[in-house]
């Protein structure tokens, strides 16, 4: 079982985000369970979202408390909400910025992990280069397909196309598949250096 | 059809399915977005020969549905929480007149302190209001049992409460196989009510009964409840049969009760709803380590199935019951119907209440009740992941204070300044 937390605030479509993640795993043939954390659900108040992946059917309905991914759509709630509680060693980090862990002032917490596994994308100004507003979810999803493997790309295109409007799904599919490209290219840049 | 769909949306998709003539509701959450939907359904045209009302309040819309059930109509309606506190005057009237009304609980704590997280105080509030109450275990039983719900309803002309855990279930996004109208007709037959108003035949429907037939009116109603466990096994069956899977989802018994692993189990937890999931996971890993351990659910809680429960848990079992509920003063709800269902029997029952007020049920939750299970440290009644500091603090305060203040304050307080 793969389970990925989504940390953003209330606004930015983290609760839609967990949802295309498990409607791609169920394109892909897996099984998959979203579910949002409850309560404040306002506009600009801290959101975690759930997803679990897996071969076999879920049963299981506890909160996500040792995530195999932590997708950040909001940096800055990296210094008020305890994004990494729980958080594996050689655990998944995406976080949607331009700035560098050591800029985020988190340099302590990716310190000896894998810099494959420790990722940043910019999903913020893709989504607003192809959707024109600052909603980073779909495009995240692009980055987290490239970042795990746990969903194909495909599939998180298609899962958006079935959620939106043609015109919205369009540019959503684009800010994904540009969020896509942009993680591989990272991880290559990466794999460069170290066979360097 | 398998889709990846929310809860709610698959409970109206299925409600759409089984063709309800008038849908009557007062938004609540985490009931919202069940009778959302349905809202849309109507109005777009995807549902139609049906009548959504949108009423001012739960009383106004139990009082609509026991209107328009009572001019023969299929009803339904949904609530949660104090919305269903809210509306039960009528719905004590609407199980008393012998109307089948179908009704999703979203199930919700009770106020106060408020608190809009799950837990099934507020169904257990009306476990004697004479109303069936099916308890869904997932998302693909939530939705199949309203379906069985219905039928049974109209069949015994008497209401039906679906529950389900609210947010849990409600808004969780998983695959489920939800039932087509053509299915559903299958099972489904066209309503034709027991009793109706018509103008054509006129009758009245709720007189005033006195000392001379009150009881057997009331009798009756309890009859129906006891016929309802010939029913609902027999209903299961011809669901079993159109559906190719039990309404009361993976590892239903008969209908009545689900059943994992328990035959050859030294311990049997016994819990309703959606942490008998999270229960069935951990008995896997600790059978792994050689635990003997099984879980027993409670699907239709109301009727309660006491022969059942009576066959199926043995003496020399430890039998602990999870409650998302209690009953303030006593203790256990579902522990003490299992207590009645075994008197006779020597048998060993503990309760713990866990889960209260959308407090995660986590793996380790069970874990640590089945070990304590295990070594006899359970006590008959107690409360799992109880931060027994914080009470004491508010216990000592009542002691040494006389206005020692709002209680919940108090707690909050006490949190905040811990951290």
């Amino acid at each position: 079982m793969f389970q990925i937390r989504i940390h953003g605030r209330g606004g930015q479509g983290v609760v839609t985000a967990a949802e295309l993640l498990s409607v791609a795993a169920f394109l892909d043939g897996k099984h998959s369970q979203a579910f949002p954390s409850f309560g404040s659900e306002r506009t600009g108040a801290p959101v975690v979202s759930f997803c679990r992946i897996s071969d076999q059917k879920i049963r299981l309905r506890e909160p996500i408390q040792e995530p195999d991914a932590i997708l950040i759509q909001d940096p800055t709630l990296l210094h008020s909400v305890d994004v990494f509680a729980g958080a594996k060693h050689d655990g998944v980090l995406l976080i949607n910025t331009k700035k560098t862990f050591d800029q985020l002032g988190i340099e302590d917490f990716v310190k000896g992990k894998s810099a494959s596994k420790n990722l940043i994308v910019p999903a913020t100004e893709l989504a607003m280069k192809f959707i024109g507003r600052p909603l980073p979810n779909a495009a995240l999803l692009g980055g987290l397909s490239a970042a795990t493997g746990v969903v194909k790309i495909e599939s998180v295109l298609n899962a958006i196309e079935e959620r939106f409007p043609a015109k919205i799904a369009k540019a959503n599919q684009d800010a994904a598949q540009s969020s896509y490209e942009f993680v591989i290219n990272e991880l290559e840049e990466i794999s460069n250096v170290k066979t360097n | 059809m398998l889709k990846q769909i929310e809860g709610s949306k698959a409970v109206a998709e299925t409600i759409s399915a089984c063709t309800p003539q008038v849908i009557c509701a007062y938004p609540i959450s985490p009931q919202t977005h069940i009778v959302e939907a349905l809202d849309e359904y109507v109005r777009e045209g995807a549902l139609t020969g049906c009548e959504f009302i949108n009423v001012e309040s739960e009383f106004s819309a139990m009082s609509v549905a026991i209107g328009s059930s009572a001019a023969g109509s299929r009803v339904y309606t949904a609530t949660a929480s104090q919305g269903l506190l809210f509306m039960v005057e009528p719905v004590y009237n609407a199980s008393g007149l012998g109307l089948p009304i179908v009704m999703t609980v979203a199930n919700r704590a009770i106020g106060s302190p408020i608190n809009i997280w799950n837990d099934q105080s507020d169904a257990m509030s009306q476990r004697d209001s004479g109303w069936i109450q099916l308890y869904a275990q997932d998302n693909q039983s939530a939705a199949d049992l309203h379906i069985l719900a219905f039928r049974l309803a109209e069949e015994l002309s008497l209401p039906v409460m679906v529950c389900m855990d609210g947010f849990i279930l409600t808004h969780a996004m998983e695959e489920i196989d939800v039932a087509s109208k053509e299915d559903v007709a299958k099972f489904l037959p066209p309503f034709v009510p027991r009793q109706s108003l018509d103008v054509n035949d006129p009758v009245s429907i709720g007189a005033m009964v006195g000392p001379e037939a009150f009881t057997e009116v009331k009798y009756l109603g309890h009859f129906k409840q006891i016929k309802a466990l010939e029913v609902i096994p027999e209903l299961s069956k011809e669901f079993m049969k159109i559906f190719g899977r039990s309404a009361g989802g993976e590892h239903d018994f008969n209908g009545l009760l689900t059943e994992y692993l328990i035959d050859d189990a030294e311990i049997i937890l016994v819990a309703l709803g959606s942490i008998l999931g999270t229960i069935k996971d951990v008995v896997d890993q600790e059978r792994e380590k050689g635990i003997k351990v099984g879980v027993m659910g409670i699907t239709s809680f109301r009727p309660f199935p006491s022969d059942e429960v009576r066959k199926r848990l043995k003496h020399g079992q430890k039998i602990v019951v999870v409650e998302r509920a209690f009953a303030p003063g006593i203790g256990g709800i579902v522990s003490s119907n299992i207590r009645t269902a075994l008197s006779g029997i020597e048998i060993d029952i503990r309760t713990v209440v866990a889960g209260l007020g959308g407090r995660p049920v986590t793996t380790n939750t069970i874990k640590d009740i089945i070990e304590k299970a295990l070594y006899g440290a359970l006590p008959e009644f107690s409360f799992s992941d109880l931060n027994v500091e914080l009470v004491e603090r508010e216990v000592e305060r009542n002691l040494l204070t006389r206005r020692s203040g709002p209680m919940a304050e108090n707690l909050l307080k006490d949190l905040g300044g811990a951290k």
